[in-house]
Parts: C-alpha cells; structure tokens; sequence
C-alpha cells in the first residue's frame, strides 16, 4: 500500500531519528511511504508570524504536489507541518476566490480535498491493526504521553476527540504494553518556536511538563512533535536551569517506542541520535 | 339584495392627515350594494358606534365595513356594537386605512385611492359573508398538572383551592423537585425543606388533589377542556394501602450502594428505598434496574421483614386514563454535569462539584449531616473557589443564555461555607453579577462585606489536580489582567440550567412548542407567559425558562388562574371563523375523496377522519372533519386540499377571489 | 483609524469581530507567557475594541505580540470562540511591516525572517544557515557554540543545504513580499 509522505525540514534534518523510525516501522508493517516530488518547507511559524501570503502559498504548493503525484492520503508526522497544512487545506476550503487566487500565485492547480494525515492518525489506520502480530518486546513501564499544542487545536479545525485529554497516544502505548500515566499535562505548551530567540521560556515551559511527568512516576515521555522532542531533549540544560535540578527522564518518539516494542534494535530506532541517554528495560 | 353600511374612520388625525376620508366615503357611496356612508372623526368612540347601531337599525343593514384601523385593535369592539343592534357580528368587517396606507404612505392622489380600492374590496367580501355563531366546546373541570417541584405544588394547591380538581402526576418516587434538594433559599437564608415540607404536606392531604407519583404522562390526546391523558403510573412493587412507611425494609436490603439521586451521586441509597426522610408519600419504591430479586432471582429479603406484608414482587405498571380540561406543565430543570467541562477535568476530579451538590453538602439531611467536606477524603476544605458562569454565556459550549440563579446562589454557597467553617477562605470567579431581585443586591453585599468572599472578576482557564489539592488557574481582569493561582481544596461551579432530559418527548406528546435549548415555549414573550400555543396547555417554573423560587411561585399560581378562568365556565365559545370540510346531499356526501393531505399539513392536530355511513351501518366514505375545538383557523388545510373541499368560514376561496377582483377592476 | 474605522478594518482583513468579547479574560488565564506580556491578550481585546489610535499604537509595539507562541490554548477555551492567534498574526504582520518591533522582541522576529531567507534561498530550511544568518542580524554570536558539534556529531546538521529543483516556483511566492517595510 503507497501513501504520500511530506516530511518537511525537521524530519531530515535535526529530527533524523523520528525519520528513521517512522520508516523502519512502516516496512515491519508492509506500508509505502511515498515521499511527494520536491516539497518544500511549509513555513512553520516564521511564515504566519510575519506574512499572510506565505502562510497560504508555502503549505499550498506541497498540497498541490501531492495531487500531481495522485496520492489521496497524505502523511505529515510533523505537528507544526501538519498544523499548517490542515489549516491552509481548512482556510482555501471555506473561501473559493482565495483558493484561486493562491493557485494562480502557485501556477498549478489546486483541488484542496486530499486527505491529511497526522502521525497517530496514521499510526491508527496503518500501523496499529498490525500491532498485534508485530509487538515482541512488550514495553512495560510508565509513560508520559506528551501531545503538545498543533496536534489537537485549534479543535475546531483539528477536530481531535478529547482535545483536553487526548488519548490517542495513550491508547497505542497501551497496545505495546506500556502504562500511560494520567496526568494534566499532556497538551501544554513546551516553547514552540522559542528555542532559540527566547530559550528561557522553553526553560520554563518545558520545565513545568518534565517536572510533572517525573512527579507521577513516568519512566520516559513520548512525543509526537519533532520541536516538543528537541525542547525537551535537546534544551534539557534550559530545563535544569529552571527547575535548579538534574532530570534525565529520557524523550522519545512515539515511533521509536512502536520500534522498540516490534524488537527493532536502538539503532534502527536511532536512539543514540538524542541528547537526554535512553535507558528502558525494553523486555527481551 | 345587499345593504351594506360603510363608515370610514378619521382616526384622529392619523387617518385623515394623509387620506381624504370624505372622498374615500362618497366614493364607496357609489358602490354597487352600498346603502349607506359616512365618515366620522372616533368611530371607536361611544358616539361613533352610536352612529353605526342607529344606521344598522334605520337602513336594515345587512353587514357593515369599518374602514379604520387595524382589526387587531378593534375587530371585536364593531362586532360587539353590531351584534346589539341586532346584526350577526361575523357581518361586519374592517378594512385597514390605517396600519395598511395612511401610516405607510405619504399624503398623495395615490393613498387616497388606494383607500378607496382597499374599502372596496371589504365590501365585495361583505357581500359574501354569512352568518357565523361561536362554538360551543363543554369543559371537563379537572386539571392535570405534570411535575411535582414547587412549581407543580403551588399550581395544584391554587387550582383545588379554586374548588376544582387536580391530578398531581410526578415522576420520581416523592414530590418535592430540586427545591427539597437545596439547603438554604436566598436572600431570608430560610430552610428549603422547612418552607416546602408543609406545602407537599398541604397537596397529599387536599380532598381535592389525587397524586400519582413514580408515574410519567404515557400520551395526551384531546383538546382544551377535553383532554384525555394517559399516565403510566410504574410499578413501585409495594402495596401502597398496607405500607405504613415504618422504613425496616430500607435499613435491610443488602443493596446498598447505589448513587443516590437526590444526594447527586455524593451519597448511596438502597434497592428498595425512600429518597429522603420527608418524602411525600413517605411510601418505598423498588429500583427495579438495581434489585437483586429483579435482576438475579435472589433475595426477597423486604418482603420477610415487612411488618404488614406490603411488598408485592412483580407488580406490573398500571396505564390510567384521566379525562381532563387543562394541563399544567411543571416539570422544572437540571444542571450540567461536569463532565461537559473538559478544561476542568471531564468530570474526573471528585471534589469539582456542581452548586447543587453543594447544596446536598451543606443540607442537614445531606450525605454529610451538613458539614461541608470534600468527597474524596472527607476532610474539611480550607480554600473553596467557586467559579460562575459555569456553562452558562458560553456559544462555545452551547449554551449563550444566562441561568439568572446562579449568581444569588453562589453567593449563598460561599456565605453558608463562612458560616460554618470560620477560618474557610471562599473566592468566587465571575462576570458580572445579577442580583437584580428584591433583597438580591443588599444579599450578595453582605456576602462580599461582612462574611468577607473573595470575589475575583475573571473567568477560570483549567483545573488540574496536584498532591491531593486542586490547581485554579484564573485572572483578575481588574487588575489589568493579572494571573490568579489558587490551591483551592475544592471547586464549585456554578453550572449552567439545562432542560430536564425528556424534555423533547415530553413536549412531542403534548405538541407544545420548544425552544433551541428544549425550554417549552410560552405563547407571547412579554404578554402570554404562562401559556403555550396550545390551548388549554399552560406553563409553571423552570421548564419554561430559568428562574428563581419566587418566579417560579407566581408564575404556578398564574397558571393556576388561567386553569380557574377556563374553568369558570360550563362551555368554552370559540371564534368560528375555522375550517370546514363541505358536506352535500348523497350519494357524494362532500368533494373531500379522503386523501387527508390537510390531516398532515395542519399543525394543531385539527383534523379527524369520519366514516360516512349509511343507513345500515355499512362505510360508504372516509372524509376528513375538522375539529371545531382545536382548529385555529391557519387556512393550511385550504391551501393543501386537491378537491377545494375545505374552506374557512369568513374567510371562502370565493370571498378572496371576490376581493382580488374588486382590486383588480377599478375605474 | 477612529472606532468604527479599526473594528471593521479588523472584520474586514480577518473575519474577527472584536466587539464579541466580552473581557471574561479566559485566555489571559490560559495562557503560559501571559506573565510575561507588557500586554495580556484580553487587555489587547479591549484596547482594540476601544478603537483609538494610541491603543492601536501601543499593542503594535508590544512584546506581547511576539511573545505568543499560537499555542491556541485561548481560542480553544474562549468562549465567544475568538480566533486570537489569528488577530495575532495580522497584529504581528503590520507591526512588522510598519517597523514598530518592540526592542526587547527583535531577535525574535529576526529568527523569523532569517528562517524564511533560508527557505526562499533553498526551498528547504537550512538549519545553520538559518543559525549563521540570526548570529549575524542579532549579534548573538556565542549562543549556542557548543551545541553545533553535538548535533553534527549526531548526524541532525547538514554542512550543505538540501534545495529543492523547482527554485523558480518558490522565488515567484517570495517577490513582493515585504516590499512596504518600513524599518
């Protein structure tokens, strides 16, 4: 089964692992991902902060792609990339001048009605009716299913069931044979697009997540979101900062976890790519 | 031969200011039938409807046009002028020179002869009008009133007082409603139950009140003064004449966790049970959903211990059918479930309650004997936060109206919290506050001055729980929006007034109409508000809309005059301007061919099927008949009928044509 | 811009009615750097339905503008269902177009638009060029030195930029854009 795969900048540059796992486990699972023809970066928050435009036409063009390579399903496991495509798909649909007006900038035809599909909506449809057969290292200890902001809202858009408490993730962990914790923390914001300009706050932000989780007795946090994972990984230092303290709860990628589980090796996993050492008792 | 008397109206100045009456009445003198035409300056006043009862007598008029204002205005005072002169009322009609041209238009050539075309065309109509005589519909003097809350109680003590009888049907196994839930009532601080108790007392006791409770309305059926109303009175599964209500059978049953309904779910009941100690009947009932003997076969327990032999396992429900001439609809409200908050928890946190059950907290009959304490651990809170508006002025939860209690009984909760926990702290999260009844704002100053609530304008962002407290995030608007975090031991929101589940069913059975939010509908926002579109159907309390104690009892004895008003009379006259399904000789016997199109088109459930039968008894023809006691005289049957069959008296497809063609054909 | 003028501006280029608020401030209390705002959302709301110059004036030359991380937590919960986050990016957008960037905020809009050089140059984000280019117009030239080699150790740094084929495409939806602005 071929399904169009955006992975926008993150996934092959400083996300890598994400990349790597989410293929490796789309191959145990017998699933093609077809990475769309010259896609281009959808702009992320630096597009809609500064240029309406821009916010439009770079998520645009890569919807217009995915028709040219006739795909009806399209893969987006970045949030934020999923975010704003879902959000430029949902804009263009509400308002046909502006859809024409964006696909004249574009020079291509745009008929809007693909369908976009975010990682635990993929992991759900593709992956998980699989799972049984799949899963030979049940992973047995608690987690922290970390979901971030772009995924579940704006709901209205998004439409995710239990925007508040979601439990998508939750649900798959489960499946593998993990323990996800409940906990009121699972849709805060970590930073965003902080982690340069403003570090501190991702400091702060992210500091309140990891400090929750590891009061609940979490063994590791899983994500989804490639700048949730780099603010709490990648900016731990940011994080001890603020909380005064050392924590070395590993962060991992929902599909690392499913990797894990489906007794790939932590290579294949790329978990040697994160900056926080993981280290789960993944039974043999 | 027709003699039609005209009388054009100056109006004051309203009329004659931009129409030239004196011409408008030369002209119709001309008309063909005219015997007579006038104008005059009051045509309402005394010496107008002098000048129209003289003519009437001296011409022999055979029907008469006022050509004044509005019929709505004074239809019925001309008729009534008419009818003493001895002329059929239903003779004399109004054409509109006001409200349709001289308060339209600007004084021109144009608006004085659109007078003259608008006169003309009542006159043709005239000229077709035959006699009509109101109908006569009898009047079963007895009343069924639905709901047994305060709304219900005080509605059915006014209507047996009146001396007539009342069936008081209630759902739940006593009478008593939310008002037996609360605790304290604003603004006295009175005791719910002290104040209700000897009124639920007052209708078990009245010759006159007959009541059912664990029953519900089965179906309705019938129109204003003749109903007939069907009540499913559910098996209680005890024989009421035997019980005496000692109460041995609650304190045996070995099912014993049931939530409490009465205690919001914050206490536990038994199988067989009585919800609470002053219940009215203070008789059990068996939940049948929860028995052991019902659900498994075990048990029986009740029936050994029961002193009189009271308990009578499979009991069936009973259908009742009662005739009676009035409705009262008092079936009250609910509030929204925490659940429907997901920024507060979706219900997950036990010590996120509902105001009403606080009320069950701070109720000496209450899980808790009284003391306010949390639900998880029992302990006694030291912070409270109660937050308003919770549901409530919020399109993004559905839910845009204000619940109008809601600010009177925060400020009551958080006082009775003061009173009883001296070192308590309360904060309350709110909009805007409305205590705009008597006593109301001097209440709530009371509570913010010398029981010293924090009050914090702004509304609360999430709710989560951390080390057994719960994390309040808010903000204070009047301090240029600055962050307000509580560590508060429990949360109480002030939950939005819902319709009571069942409302929709309820309101399809009795064809009553019902609003976006399925609060019944009453028939006039400012004017009707005790009744509802259907006649002989009124409306008490908070079905109609959310309202407090003192609302609710005065619009339960309003209602309660309208039943007593329909009541004073022996038989109801209606205004026979309604349809008719023709009738003619055999063999046709009418053009209806039975199709009942108009059966589904009209929206007063008007229409009946007759069977036209012979002299042996044999069905010749099945042909619609209009129901004179409900139709409303809508004229959609007439529009639908393929055949023309039916038509409104006073108002026949030949009299409309008439008066396009008078318009059509001016000189 | 009097009152009528700036409500309808705002309907106009957004869709947004502000006249809907209602102050409740649910999204001040929602939101996670409402603390850190000269600005809260709420008081923006009322500045600009107060609809004079100065306020408008004022709430272009926040910091609050900026510090929003369209987290969408306000609109999720506000119950006139306001789309803020949207009011923000027309609000960031003319105050950036109109040069009245809050000082203490313009490494934050220089991150932005060195991200957006980065991908008008190559279709694709080039993380140390999007770096070198932010180093370069916030002379923040240490931040950071020691995470390059980490990175690039774990294999998440390309030394040379990932571009797409069809530059042309790209470049066309870049023309014109922030032509007007005033600096």
């Amino acid at each position: 089964m071929k399904i169009g795969f955006y992975p926008g900048c993150s996934l092959t540059g400083s996300s890598r692992e994400y990349n790597e796992s989410l293929l490796a486990i789309s191959k145990e699972a017998g699933v093609e991902l077809c990475e769309i023809t010259d896609w281009n970066c959808c702009g992320a928050t630096a597009a809609h902060n500064l240029s309406k435009d821009l916010s439009l036409t770079l998520p645009a063009r890569n919807l217009a792609l995915a028709e040219l390579d006739q795909m009806d399903e399209l893969v987006v496991p970045c949030a934020a990339c999923y975010n704003r495509l879902v959000m430029t798909q949902h804009e263009l649909g509400e308002n046909e001048s502006l859809k024409k007006i964006v696909s004249e900038k574009l020079q291509m035809p745009l008929q809007n009605g693909i369908k976009i599909l975010n990682v635990l909506q993929f992991l759900e449809k593709h992956i998980v009716p699989r799972l049984e057969q799949l899963v030979k290292n049940p992973l047995d200890f608690d987690v922290a299913c970390y979901y971030g902001c772009l995924l579940v809202r704006p709901q209205r858009v998004m439409k995710a069931d239990r925007f508040e408490d979601p439990m998508t993730m939750d649900v798959i962990m489960q499946k593998l044979g993990a323990n996800p914790i409940d906990w009121p923390f699972k849709t805060e914001c970590c930073g965003a697009g902080f982690s340069v300009s403003k570090p501190e706050i991702v400091g702060e932000l992210s500091g309140k997540i990891v400090r929750n989780a590891v009061d609940r007795g979490a063994r590791a946090i899983v994500v989804a979101c490639p700048m949730c994972h780099s603010n709490l990984d990648m900016r731990r230092p940011a994080i001890e900062t603020y909380l005064n303290m050392k924590v070395d709860i590993p962060v991992i990628y929902i599909t690392q976890a499913i990797a894990l589980a489906m007794g790939l090796t932590p290579r294949q996993a790329g978990i040697q790519r994160h900056f926080v050492p993981v280290n789960l008792p993944v039974n043999r | 031969m027709s003699k039609i008397g005209v009388f054009i109206c100056h109006c004051g100045e309203n009329i004659s200011a931009t129409v030239d009456v004196a011409r408008v009445a030369e002209a119709a003198g001309k008309l063909e039938g005219v015997a007579f035409s006038t104008d005059y300056k009051y045509m309402c006043s005394d010496p107008g409807q002098t000048i129209i009862k003289q003519m009437v007598k001296e011409k022999g008029l055979t029907g008469v046009v006022v050509a004044a204002c509005s019929p709505r205005m004074h239809e019925p005072t001309f008729r009534k002028a008419c009818s003493e002169a001895g002329l059929n009322p239903y003779m004399c009609e109004m054409a509109n020179l006001r409200e349709h041209c001289s308060w339209v238009h600007d004084k021109s050539e144009a608006t004085t002869q659109k007078a003259i075309d608008l006169v003309r065309t009542l006159v043709e109509k005239v000229k077709l009008d035959k006699p009509l005589f109101p109908i006569k519909v009898p009047v079963t003097k007895t009343a069924l009133v639905i709901g047994g809350g305060i709304a219900g109680i005080q509605s059915s003590l006014d209507i047996a007082n009146a001396g007539h009888q009342v069936i008081l049907v209630e759902k739940d196994p006593s009478i008593g409603g939310h008002m037996s839930q609360l605790s304290e009532t604003f603004p006295t601080l009175d005791c719910s139950q002290c104040i209700l108790t000897p009124r639920m007392v007052e209708v078990a006791q009245h010759p006159n009140i007959t009541l059912m409770t664990y029953a519900e309305l089965e179906k309705l059926e019938g129109s204003i003064g003749n109903f007939k109303a069907t009540i499913r009175k559910k098996a209680k599964s005890i024989d009421e004449k035997l019980c005496t209500g000692c109460g041995v059978c609650a304190t045996k049953c070995p099912t014993k966790k049931i939530p409490s309904e009465f205690n919001t779910g914050l206490g536990m009941r038994t199988a067989i049970y009585v919800p609470f100690p002053q219940a009215v009947p203070n008789k059990p009932v068996i939940d049948k959903e929860n028995c052991s003997y019902y659900q498994k076969g075990k048990c029986k327990v009740c029936e050994k211990v029961c002193p009189t032999g009271a308990i009578r396992f499979d009991q069936e429900d009973e259908l009742v059918e009662l005739e009676v001439g009035a409705v009262v609809i008092a079936t009250g409200f609910n509030v929204m479930q925490p659940s429907g908050f997901p920024e507060y928890g979706y219900g997950k946190y036990k010590d996120v309650i509902t105001g009403l059950q606080f009320e069950r907290l701070a109720s000496a009959s209450g899980p808790t004997l009284g003391e306010i304490r949390r639900p998880s651990d029992g302990k006694i809170p030291e912070k409270i936060v109660f937050i308003a508006c919770a549901g409530s002025r919020d399109p993004a939860k559905g839910i845009p109206y204000c619940s109008k209690i809601c600010c009177m009984y925060t400020a009551k909760h958080a006082m009775l919290y003061q009173h009883k926990v001296h070192s308590g702290k309360s904060y309350i999260f709110y909009m805007d506050i409305r205590a705009a009844g008597k006593n109301y704002e001097e209440f709530v100053r009371r509570a913010i001055v010398e029981d010293e609530v924090n009050y914090i304008r702004g509304r609360v962002s999430k709710i989560y729980e951390q080390n057994g407290k719960l994390i309040v995030k808010g903000v204070d608007t009047l301090l240029n929006a600055k962050n307000v975090e509580i560590e508060a031991d429990m949360v109480v929101l002030a939950s939005a007034a819902v319709a009571n589940e069942g409302s929709e069913e309820l309101a399809q059975k009795l064809h009553i109409s019902y609003d976006a939010y399925k609060f019944f509908s009453e028939a006039h926002p400012k004017l009707k508000p005790v009744e509802t579109n259907t006649a002989g159907i009124f409306l008490a309390g908070a079905c109609q809309a959310p309202k407090d104690i003192p609302e609710t009892v005065s619009q339960a004895s309003g209602a309660a005059a309208k039943v007593a008003i329909l009541f004073s009379q022996n038989e109801l006259s209606r205004d026979p301007v309604i349809a008719v399904v023709n009738r003619s000789a055999p063999p046709l016997y009418s053009t209806c061919v039975g199709c009942f199109m108009c059966a589904t088109a009209c929206p007063y459930q008007a229409i009946e099927e007759e069977l036209i039968t012979n002299r042996k008894g044999e069905v010749i023809k099945k042909v619609a008949r209009v129901n004179p006691g409900l139709c409303q005289g809508c004229g959609t049957c007439v529009a639908f009928c393929r055949s023309k069959s039916i038509d409104i008296q006073g108002y026949t497809n030949e009299q409309m044509y008439a008066e396009v063609m008078a318009l059509l054909n001016n000189e | 811009m009097d009152t009528e003028d700036l409500s309808h501006n705002i309907r106009q280029l957004t869709g947004i009615n502000v006249r809907e608020c209602y102050q409740c401030g649910k999204c001040t209390a929602g939101c996670p750097v409402g603390d850190r705002m000269d600005l809260r959302p709420s008081v923006i709301m009322r500045m600009l339905q107060s609809g004079d110059n100065a306020s408008l004036e004022e709430v272009l030359r926040s910091n609050s503008i900026w510090l929003c991380l369209t987290c969408e937590t306000c609109y999720s919960r506000c119950p006139m269902e306001i789309d803020i986050p949207k009011l923000m990016d027309y609000l960031r957008e003319k105050s950036y177009s109109e040069g009245k960037v809050h000082p203490e905020s313009r490494n934050i809009v220089a991150f932005h638009k060195s991200f957006l050089n980065s991908v008008e140059q190559n279709g694709r984000l080039h993380e140390i060029g999007l770096v070198l280019d932010y180093k370069i117009h916030t002379g923040k030239l240490f931040q950071d030195v020691t995470l390059a080699p980490e990175m690039y150790a774990k294999g998440k740094l390309h030394i040379w930029p990932e571009a797409i084929k069809d530059k042309k495409s790209l470049a066309r939806l870049f023309k014109d854009q922030f032509k007007n602005k005033k600096s």
